[in-house]
């Protein structure tokens, strides 16, 4: 018997979800764009060239590396997220020549000399970030009341510094830092609208629960044992932004749902360590990356029990 | 009755698009094919030795080819005629190099003359098995394991509850469905020959909840039989891979099958619609098993389900069907899951054929793992499945080994999520097979 030419055989499953790498990054870009938002409303123009410059940076980065690489360049909205999401946690003032600085650090250093996505160890966005306030400490610090299209901007201190002028009453902070009417980078004020575009990503099952719940409760609770506001450190800094955004990157976040609350648990004990304990205001950035190095270490540990497997003690 | 899932049943598996085309097409019989092929080994366990030769005149029915090992199931003619000759196939599924026999038909379809039928309550189980077995029964809902093994457990393996699979899970097909719809009583009937020969306690019918039609007639059918006293239908979710004998097992009974277990090991006995339909006409009509149900659907002009004679070509049935329509590059026997793909129209049906599925490939560049963790929301089995691709590629078979990659039944659910599009059963095939090699050099 003969076979047909036009025949073609392949290996089964012959279904595909459709749900691919590409279309998970657009995903994630279409919910940024809320927070981006936010910070273009408050911080006007300005915060608007830092986040297209870093953009463009990124995407650029990335196709040079791959090229330098010899690889295919896929247009995989992968560097946009990672631009910007970049752009989101600094300050709108920061001059654009160190945008590009840091934003081709995340994509060529972070993430393509280990290997392009799926094999970087540390979030890139956050790796270009640490690495641009070890460089520019000054410029990174900087913070700028929100002024809209209008005003000029008058620097100011984050909630998070201790010089920051805290309003008498309560409720109109917390309104002032859920709404985003605050000093501080540019995509992580308006909580509200960083936990639409969240929510947004759990609807569609593009992020997991898990690490969100786990980071934020652990901040909550501990900050709250410790005699601490701790409806002020869930609102104030980069804490949301990056619970839903950066710490629930896939690649550098445990693959199995427990290590996923480790990871979690671990980030909000580091972050309110640094926040209380430590020499900086903020320390998002650097507890999600901490538990970046640990992620390998977890995945290593952590195992599914698989079906049928007895549980310990069982006989 | 109505059941509720354990909490577990409801987190893994894949929610597919169903593309179920056919299932109000009530069954057809595909018109007598003209020639026949009957590969000598249809099932998991021994293949068949030919009981006749070249120029043999043969009757439908007839026995041509059987086994003496204890894990084997005869065929059987599917048409009269004659012998016209022996061919070498490649098995759809194990892919290995299997003997067949051609026959080509004389057009009159003459019987071999039927044995007495008599009441069931007379028989013996002894009977009853050696009934099965005569008839070449092999379970249909694919894995094709001789049915009279699954239902001779040691004695030491108390079976208590049976399970009947009428999930149909995987998209497309519909011959399951169609089956319980318009041969529920013969399926019914074939259950309790399964009751009678293990009796356990309780019996279940596993029908997905997309079946709603077959539900209903089943549970008016069991009423009116009388056997709706220990026999139950339980509604399950439409997910795939619900109708996996494991699965199936963990949900409707919150039991696990321990790791390289069977069912029996935890007093389970599953058998599928279908099978229990054979049974039925094989120990109550004395019929041997020699024509089921197949989907013919996908890409073809009309979709049918249709009573076909095992052996037929697929060519033939994809004819009966208006051929193909529109763009199809891949033949695929079984379902899109767990289907194979064919290169040859001229490959026979045989007994595990439940589907032939037209379509074009979705096949496209495997990317790189970003450790989204879809596989492991994915696996019934709750394995790692990214975990077993990694060692794979790495070469690391002991590894694989000791991620319990025997446990995977390759139900591609995992590959289906995979936003990389990485081909992970076919990785967690080679390792299973480089495992093998390895055992038997040892």
């Amino acid at each position: 018997m003969t076979g047909d030419k036009r025949i073609l055989i392949s290996p089964g499953p012959h279904l595909w979800s459709g749900l691919s790498v590409s279309k998970i990054m657009y995903l994630v870009t279409l919910a940024l764009i809320l927070p981006s938002g936010a910070g273009v409303y408050f911080f006007g123009y300005r915060a608007l060239l830092v986040m297209v410059t870093s953009v463009a940076t990124a995407v650029l980065t990335e196709y040079v590396s791959k090229k330098l690489r010899k690889r295919a360049f896929v247009m995989d909205w992968s560097a946009v997220v990672t631009g910007l999401l970049l752009a989101l946690t600094i300050s709108p003032t920061v001059p654009l020549w160190m945008v590009v600085i840091g934003s081709a650090f995340s994509i060529g250093i972070v993430k393509e000399a280990f290997g392009g996505l799926g094999h970087n160890i540390f979030n890139p966005a956050l790796g270009g970030r640490a690495f641009m306030a070890t460089c520019f400490p000054a410029e990174m610090t900087t913070w700028v009341l929100p002024a809209g299209f209008v005003a000029d901007a008058v620097t100011c201190a984050t909630p998070l510094n201790e010089s920051f002028a805290f309003p008498a009453d309560k409720l109109s902070l917390y309104k002032a830092l859920f709404m985003g009417n605050v000093g501080g980078s540019i995509g992580e004020t308006s909580t509200l609208l960083i936990l639409i575009g969240g929510l947004l990503l759990l609807v569609l099952g593009i992020i997991n629960w898990r690490i969100p719940l786990a980071y934020i409760g652990t901040v909550a609770l501990l900050t709250f044992a410790l005699g601490q506001d701790a409806i002020f450190h869930i609102l104030a800094g980069g804490l949301m932004l990056g619970a839903f955004f950066m710490a629930t990157d896939y690649v550098t976040s445990p693959i199995t749902n427990k290590g996923r609350i480790i990871f979690g648990v671990g980030a909000g004990v580091l972050t309110v360590v640094i926040r209380l304990f430590g020499g900086m205001p903020e320390g998002v950035c650097f507890s999600i990356l901490f538990m970046n190095a640990l992620t390998p270490l977890i995945d290593r540990y952590i195992k599914v029990r698989p079906y049928g497997l007895k549980k310990a003690g069982e006989k | 009755m109505n059941f509720k899932l354990n909490w577990r049943g409801t987190s893994y598996g894949v929610k597919l698009p169903e593309a179920k085309l056919t299932a109000v097409s009530p069954i057809e019989r595909a018109p007598l094919p003209e020639k026949v092929i009957i590969t000598l080994h249809q099932n998991i366990g021994a293949p068949c030795k030919p009981l006749v030769k070249r120029g043999d005149k043969v009757l439908t029915g007839q026995k041509i080819g059987d086994s003496e090992k204890f894990v084997s199931a005869p065929v059987h003619a599917t048409i009269s005629g004659e012998i016209s000759g022996t061919t070498m196939l490649v098995h759809p599924a194990t892919g290995q190099l299997v003997e067949a026999l051609i026959i080509s038909s004389d057009g009159t379809d003459e019987w071999v003359v039927p044995e007495a039928k008599d009441a069931i309550d007379t028989l013996s189980v002894e009977e009853i098995l050696k009934r099965i077995r005569e008839a070449g029964i092999v379970g249909l809902g694919g894995a094709a394991f001789p049915t009279q093994v699954k239902l001779s457990p040691p004695k030491d393996k108390r079976i208590d509850t049976v399970i009947l699979n009428g999930c149909e899970c995987e998209p497309y097909i519909t011959s399951d469905h169609r089956v319980m719809l318009e041969y529920g009583r013969e399926v019914l009937s074939g259950l309790n020959i399964i009751r009678k020969v293990l009796s356990p306690d309780n019996m279940y019918i596993a029908i997905e909840d997309n079946k709603q039609d077959a539900i209903e007639h089943v549970r008016k059918l069991l009423a009116s039989m009388k056997l709706d006293r220990n026999c139950k239908i339980v509604t399950l979710k439409s997910k795939y891979p619900m109708g996996a004998e494991k699965t199936l097992i963990q949900n409707i009974l919150a039991r696990e099958v321990p790791i390289g277990g069977l069912p029996m090991d935890v007093g389970v006995v599953v058998h599928n619609v279908s099978t229990a339909r054979a049974i039925h006409d094989a120990v109550s009509e004395r019929k041997p098993f020699i024509e089921r149900v197949v989907t013919v659907t996908g890409a073809v002009k009309e979709p049918k389900n249709l009573l076909v004679r095992l052996g037929t070509p697929l060519r033939d049935l994809i004819e009966n069907c208006g051929g193909i329509d529109g763009e199809a590059n891949e033949i695929i026997l079984g379902g899109p899951m767990m289907g194979i793909s064919q290169f040859d129209l001229g490959f026979p049906v045989i007994k595990g054929t439940n589907c032939i599925l037209l379509k074009k490939s979705m096949q496209s560049k495997e990317g790189d793992c970003i450790s989204c963790g879809r596989c492991l929301d994915a696996c019934p089995m709750s394995l790692m499945p990214t975990m077993l691709v990694k060692y794979a590629k790495a070469g690391r078979y002991d590894a694989c080994k000791e991620a319990y990659i025997a446990d995977c039944f390759e139900c591609g659910a995992c590959a289906y999520a995979c936003p990389a599009n990485i081909p992970i059963v076919q990785y967690i095939k080679i390792a299973k097979s480089e495992l093998i090699k390895r055992a038997a050099k040892k």
